[in-house]
């Protein structure tokens, strides 16, 4: 190593080659032609929204035709002002082609919905109207969201803790692997909504009837990914790690269980999506509260714009928590390269 | 003490141990029939003493060292450490393998640190573990992990988790097997510094008769399997030896001889 760097010292640095040598340097245009485009069409959205009368009954409107007027004026304003602004202007350039989308989809929603009703209503309500819903009924909705968190949180918790455990004895000790193994053969692909009934029944409270479910569909594919990796912990380590001094609570905790952790963070993920889908269908069928109990009683009043607006929070709820999990593997998992980006 | 030696280079620390292995035989159970892998291998290593093993490919040498590390038991037969009979691994007799086997989750110093940390000494060796990496001249990558290294420094980093542990035998599995020539050249040169500054004992497997004979007092050569010790050569050269010593030339052909290959060198 050494001898290398003092080899090539001797001799004239070659010229080193940089990014910008290799690709030719594009002037920055005097304004972000995309964001003004971006502005343009988010003030459709608003124009759409105030140039034809309702025909339904909205009272957010204004609010809405607001709202979109005050984001095409920020794109503009951030559009014009590229050469001196840093980072709002670095992201208008990336995020202007979905800007403009967005904005074409918003003015083609707000014209075939509430202006000229080429779609069925109630059933496609419009966008102010779930606007209205975020504003008016942000109470009961807030409420919603804290609810299925909470269960989902708990569930996922109990199971996920369950299942690593799980995973850890009967792949470390055999015979825990004699019990456990045909139990979870017999169980564990039988879908946790199958105990949907019988939880309901056999728990105190719906509730708890959840977190039981949440907790058995997490615990299964993490209890098969923490097994599998810990039988896959190259033998090799153990043996370095024996010759070292290393008794079995170590070989355990710091050998056994970090090599296996990539494969565990695999079953969290999988989980993570099992375990929402039960979620909802436990909150649709039976839970009191939460985002499905609320998606469930917006259907039966027929408050389709309550639907919409209460699905769009479940999907940046689930969103959000893939992208923790991912945050958290990204942490632990920090030795490994080439890593896959959420 | 490290720096006492380093001023009398010629006279290095006997800090090694002897190594008595008597009358060992080791066979695995494969598809219901046993596979004699050693027959009745004695030997006897003298404290401080480089020894290298020799031998076709698969004859057993490796087997032997994970019963001299005391991964395994053996069939039959005894073997003994300083005159106590080895029942388990144990920190005083330390293994590098061909494979570096760094846990890639820890950073390089952290996996120095693992010998310590296992025995529950981590507190008091903090200084052993930074003058280990130095020993090997990695101390500017402690905080590299594993995939961030070269086969050659992986290889270094290997040897410093084991020499961290102030091991009695030093036994090493071919692990300069899967360094590339020039790298391996460098890395025997540091092996016979370390060695004789250190004053463990030494075990070497290798497949490189000249890397037996550039390292070691004494080479054993093994049969093929089941592996019966075939010839017990004294390398009597001071070191530093020079590759290009005649007496070492004709060593490698007395060598070759005895593994049947002296017709093709």
């Amino acid at each position: 190593m050494s001898d290398i760097s003092s080899r090539s010292e001797g001799r004239p640095a070659a010229p080193r080659l940089t990014l910008a040598d290799v690709v030719p340097a594009v002037p920055r245009p005097l304004v972000d032609v995309v964001g003004l485009v971006a502005g343009i069409a988010w003030f459709a959205v608003a124009a759409s929204a105030l140039a034809l009368e309702d025909v339904g009954d909205w009272p957010r409107t204004p609010t809405f035709a607001a709202a979109a007027g005050l984001l095409a004026a920020g794109f503009i304003a951030v559009a014009l002002a590229s050469r001196w602004l840093g980072a709002p202007s670095r992201w208008l350039d990336r995020a202007g082609l979905w800007l403009i989308v967005l904005g074409l989809f918003f003015t083609l929603w707000q014209l075939a919905s509430a202006k000229l009703g080429w779609v069925p209503l109630p059933f496609f309500p419009p966008p102010q109207a779930l606007l209205e819903v975020y504003l008016d009924d942000f109470p009961r909705l807030g409420e919603s969201i804290l609810a299925s968190v909470k269960l989902q949180l708990w569930g996922y918790s109990i199971g996920a803790v369950a299942g690593f455990l799980t995973g850890v004895s009967i792949g470390w000790s055999q015979r825990a692997a004699y019990w456990v193994h045909p139990v979870l053969r017999f169980i564990g692909p039988l879908p946790a909504g199958a105990w949907l009934p019988i939880a309901f029944f056999a728990f105190p409270s719906s509730w708890s009837a959840g977190i039981f479910l949440i907790a058995l569909a997490t615990g299964f594919p993490v209890t098969v990914l923490t097994w599998s990796g810990i039988l896959s912990v190259n033998p090799a380590y153990y043996d370095v790690a024996r010759t070292l001094g290393a008794r079995s609570r170590f070989l355990v905790l710091k050998v056994a269980i970090p090599a296996a952790l990539p494969h565990v963070f695999v079953g969290l993920f999988m989980a993570l999506g099992t375990s929402f889908s039960v979620l909802v269908v436990a909150e649709l069928l039976g839970v009191k509260a939460g985002l499905g109990f609320y998606m469930q009683a917006a259907q039966g009043w027929g408050d389709y714009a309550n639907l919409y607006a209460a699905l769009l929070v479940l999907a940046l709820i689930c969103s959000g928590a893939v992208s923790l999990l991912f945050a958290a593997r990204d942490r632990f998992l920090s030795w490994q390269k080439d890593l896959v980006t959420w | 003490m490290v720096t006492a030696t380093i001023q009398t280079p010629e006279a290095p620390r006997v800090a090694g141990a002897s190594l008595d292995i008597e009358d060992v035989s080791h066979g695995f159970e494969l598809d219901g029939t046993v596979l004699e892998v050693l027959d009745d291998v004695s030997l006897h290593v003298a404290p401080g003493e480089f020894v290298a093993l020799l031998g076709p490919s698969g004859c057993g040498k490796s087997t032997l060292l994970r019963l001299i590390a005391g991964l395994e038991p053996p069939t039959r037969g005894r073997l003994a450490e300083a005159g106590r009979p080895i029942a388990g691994p144990n920190p005083s007799r330390v293994v590098v393998f061909q494979d570096p086997t760094l846990f890639p989750w820890r950073t390089v110093r952290r996996n120095v640190a693992v010998g310590p940390e296992a025995q529950g000494t981590l507190k008091q060796s903090q200084q052993r573990i930074d003058e280990a990496l130095a020993l090997v001249g990695l101390s500017k990558f402690a905080k590299a992990y594993p995939h961030q290294l070269s086969g050659g420094m992986a290889q270094r980093v290997a040897l410093a988790r084991a020499l961290v542990n102030d091991p009695d035998v030093l036994i090493l599995d071919e692990p300069l097997g899967k360094l590339d020539s020039l790298t391996r050249i460098t890395m025997q040169a540091e092996l016979v510094s370390l060695w004789r500054r250190e004053g463990f004992t030494a075990i070497l497997v290798t497949h490189d008769v000249e890397e037996a004979l550039f390292l070691a007092n004494r080479v054993i050569v093994f049969s093929d399997r089941p592996a019966h010790v075939k010839a017990d050569i004294p390398v009597d050269l001071p070191y530093p030896r020079h590759r290009g010593d005649p007496r070492l030339a004709e060593l490698r052909r007395q060598v070759l001889g005895l593994l049947g290959l002296d017709a093709d060198w």
